[in-house]
């Protein structure tokens, strides 16, 4: 079955208030759609990500690798976390994508990876 | 396109969108169907001449085709990934046979081959998949049902060859690699996924209907297939009023491709146009369309464009033009799309049922900043200053709506209208 990234998306830095209101309120939503992936058997993986000040890069040139305190990208965005489905096609993973958007409220963007998974033995 | 000629040229016409729809079915893969309907063109370009057209060419180059990207297929076999839909294909229908007669399997896979009706529809909703932009679609839509080749889509739609072909190569890599499902929408998908088909059929037709760009044959090819794909989805969606409302509203304009243009060349508005020249047989069909979908009472947007269309036929000459009539049709216009090109339409047709003065009052309502690069506007604007009597007004109106214009026809007509109105001062 193909597997879909659906990565969530921040224009700023951002921190997570995990006491306030409207967290809370988006968490129990994001709660809710995870649920409602793994009854539908298509969840395989979901988090939110510690802001981007958290991240550290790594570079490999000539053999020889260097590494940075900071993201990769320089952009103002950044991904705030990412759902990994596995759905049959495209429309069942745009469908997904719809509820996600609403759940966590904030842009939600769906790429296919390279490679099916097969399914699983019985 | 051109340099197939003749009998080949109207089959390729006719059928490459079909067999492209069908093998895409067989095949899995669009690049692989768009491949093999080529090559077997290819092979009938040197057969058919000598060996004569075969009586149904259709499933001949779809027959033809597959066989070829079967052979393919298994010289290829190796190659992972792209061709897995295929192969499986294969294994399950082909290589049962440890020692395989190929003719006896082929025949097994007829039944694959046999033209189903819903091909060219499931390839239409492919082509306009909502997850591709809407210049994709068109492209695409004109690529694979069309059968048009990438630089004539490029000058269709002003771009440079290459950036259309990008977008060609572009799109299709989505959908192939997006898994993008090949079928009819569900019942509930269907209303936003059929507005988007018939969207992309309507900017097609814009395309040869406006955009008088110098290649006239261009133009006339685009419109002619808009109506065909128009044809192709009433026929098979017959209870979707709207698809039925925009193939009216096509062949009511379409009606009057003769009468648009003078013998050389020159625009000729709706309200000079001779109405004899106007193709009776377009509009009759057009009608009938319009009065069978407009009995449904589900109005849409092609359907009351449709329905303005069947008012200005039905006027003989001009000054017989129902405006009151049409008027009402786009307040119900503006009530489904409150935007400003619906608002311009509606404010020209005010013009001519209350007089100039009430045109231009409903064209000041309109907000400035969303038709500041609309030229059709500009045109409307200026008309009905030049019939108030206002022409210095009217001459910077029509200033503005020339310097918007692009293409050469319009602006010639434009240019001369702005003369009349100097004149009269």
């Amino acid at each position: 079955m193909p597997q879909y990234l659906m990565s969530v998306w921040h224009d700023d830095e951002y921190t997570v208030e995990f006491d306030s209101p409207d967290t809370k309120r988006m968490f129990a939503q994001v709660g809710a759609l995870n649920e409602e992936m793994m009854a539908a058997g298509i969840w395989v993986f979901a988090n939110g990500l510690q802001p981007k000040s958290t991240a550290t890069t790594f570079r490999s040139e000539g053999g020889k690798v260097s590494m940075i305190d900071g993201p990769y990208a320089e952009s103002k965005e950044q991904m705030g976390g990412f759902w990994v489905i596995d759905a049959p096609d495209l429309d069942a993973a745009l469908g997904w994508a719809r509820k996600a958007t609403v759940a966590c409220e904030g842009p939600v963007e769906v790429r296919p990876f390279q490679h099916e998974v097969p399914a699983p033995k019985e | 396109m051109s340099e197939r000629g003749g009998e080949l040229a109207d089959v390729f016409r006719r059928e490459a969108g079909r067999c492209t729809a069908t093998l895409i079915r067989i095949l899995g893969d669009v690049e692989l169907a768009e491949d093999a309907v080529a090559e077997a063109f290819a092979i009938a370009a040197e057969a058919w001449p000598r060996s004569g057209t075969p009586p149904n060419p259709g499933a001949w180059i779809t027959t033809t085709a597959r066989n070829r990207a079967i052979d393919r297929l298994r010289r290829e076999s190796s190659r992972p990934g792209r061709h897995l839909a295929a192969h499986r294909l294969l294994e399950t229908n082909m290589d049962s046979d440890p020692n395989p007669d190929r003719n006896a399997q082929l025949n097994e896979l007829d039944d694959f081959v046999d033209v189903v009706a819903d091909d060219q529809l499931r390839l239409m909703f492919l082509c306009c998949h909502p997850a591709l932009g809407t210049d994709a679609q068109v492209a695409l839509t004109l690529r694979l049902l069309g059968g048009f080749e990438t630089p004539d889509i490029a000058k269709a739609f002003v771009v440079p060859e290459e950036t259309m072909a990008q977008r060609l190569v572009r799109a299709k890599r989505k959908l192939r690699d997006n898994h993008a499902p090949y079928r009819v929408p569900s019942t509930a998908e269907l209303p936003d996924r059929l507005h988007a088909v018939l969207a992309a059929i309507s900017v097609v037709f814009t395309a040869g209907h406006t955009a008088i760009r110098g290649d006239e044959l261009l133009q006339v090819d685009l419109c002619d297939e808009a109506i065909r794909l128009g044809r192709v989805i009433v026929e098979l969606m017959p209870d979707e009023p709207e698809a039925v409302g925009l193939l009216a509203l096509m062949l009511l304009t379409d009606a009057r491709r003769a009468a648009r243009t003078d013998a050389s060349g020159q625009m000729i508005r709706l309200a000079d146009q001779d109405r004899t020249k106007w193709d009776r047989a377009r509009i009759a069909e057009g009608h009938e369309l319009v009065r069978a979908c407009l009995r449904r009472n589900e109005p849409g947007m092609f359907q009351i464009q449709a329905a303005i269309a069947a008012v200005h036929a039905d006027a003989v000459h001009a000054p017989n033009t129902d405006w009151r009539q049409i008027v009402a049709l786009y307040d119900q216009l503006y009530t489904l799309r409150p935007d400003s090109v619906v608002a311009t339409n509606r404010a020209i047709a005010i013009g001519a049922l209350d007089g100039p003065a009430a045109g231009l009052l409903a064209l000041e309502l309109i907000d400035a900043d969303a038709v500041a690069t609309y030229q059709p506007f500009h045109a409307a604007r200026a008309d009905l200053l030049a019939r108030c009597g206002r022409t210095a007004d009217a001459a910077a109106a029509y200033e503005r709506a020339i310097e918007l214009t692009d293409n050469p026809i319009e602006r010639r007509f434009l240019e001369e209208r702005r003369a009349t109105t100097r004149r009269v001062t």
